[in-house]
């Protein structure tokens, strides 16, 4: 009997994946071409090109944590937030680029979630890239409609009397949460809170974690 | 935010707006479901270079953008959820038609 070649497993046991081996589409042809010019014509180099894809690598929803950490035990440095999203962080030594940031801030009463509609308006300075199901068409049109049923889907459900304000991110604002300070945090260094402070709480979809949770 | 510099077309915080009701094709940076819809100015933001020129690599003006602040119910009528829910977007001026102007706040 011929040796049985379970072709169709890997030796790990899962299926073997088949490659996506699909023709360019016309824009990655596009960006290939631009990106050769570019390099060709030294308007920019490779190396440069790599330093800015770890540079946008290296951003990540700690940034974000702790300028809500910030927020809660500095209350000065909250309402310049509150007034001026970018400035203030950028005055924790974030490099902003040119993103121009609003706070909003969650209250016993209110509670704010970000969507772009449009597209996918990220605040990737302080938060790094955009989790897919931000991009994806379900939670973009969803989210304005019905955001009391996609909260539940992330697992938040709120009161009836607590007011939702969605933002839609159609233009040139970029949006980040300060969720409220969890009850039982008191006590917590500026450190330890940013701990408590997650990516989605950031975007609206969570809130912060509980101490000791 | 830097509204003392802007001029006295600028529409104050509060005010009854209407959002036009057309339909233009291209990059266009007011979505299709707040159209033909009445909110009111939560903020103004700044003069921005409008980005529906810009897409295009045309020479753009700057236009002032507001946010304007929808209730559930003006947008989605009897499918809102909760009556005392907004959603706020990001509206150029020249999507914004003034119904009347409140007191600035």
């Amino acid at each position: 009997m011929p040796h049985d070649h379970h072709d169709h497993l890997s030796p790990s046991g899962h299926p073997y994946r088949q490659d996506d081996d699909t023709p360019l589409s016309y824009w990655q042809s596009m960006e290939i071409a631009v990106r050769e010019l570019l390099v060709e014509k030294n308007i920019t180099t490779l190396e440069e090109i790599s330093t800015q894809i770890d540079k946008m690598d290296a951003r990540g929803p700690a940034l974000g944590a702790a300028v809500v950490a910030r927020a809660w035990v500095d209350p000065a440095f909250k309402s310049r937030l509150l007034k001026d999203g970018s400035a203030a962080s950028g005055e924790m030594g974030f490099d902003v680029g040119p993103m121009h940031l609003i706070a909003l801030e969650n209250t016993a009463d209110t509670h704010n979630i970000v969507v772009c509609t449009l597209c996918s308006c990220y605040p990737r300075n302080l938060l790094g890239l955009p989790p897919d199901w931000y991009k994806s068409r379900a939670y973009r049109s969803r989210t304005v409609k019905e955001p009391r049923k996609v909260l539940s889907e992330f697992g938040v459900n709120l009161p009836n009397d607590t007011q939702i304000r969605v933002h839609d991110s159609t233009a040139d604002m970029r949006y980040v949460v300060i969720p409220a300070r969890p009850s039982g945090s008191e006590d917590l260094s500026e450190e330890d809170l940013a701990k408590l402070v997650t990516r989605d709480s950031m975007i609206g979809t969570g809130l912060a974690m509980m101490p000791n949770a | 935010m830097a509204t003392q510099a802007l001029d006295n077309n600028v529409l104050p915080v509060g005010a009854k707006v209407r959002i036009r009701s057309i339909m233009p094709p291209g990059h266009v940076r007011a979505p299709a479901y707040v159209r033909g819809k009445t909110g009111d100015i939560e903020r103004v933001i700044a003069p921005f270079k409008n980005p529906e020129q810009l897409a295009y690599g045309l020479p753009a003006a700057e236009q002032i953008l507001y946010r304007v602040s929808f209730s559930a119910v003006e947008l989605w009528g009897d499918e809102a959820e909760n009556p005392e829910d907004r959603i706020e977007a990001e509206i150029y001026a020249h999507w914004i038609e003034e119904l009347e102007t409140a007191n600035a706040t």
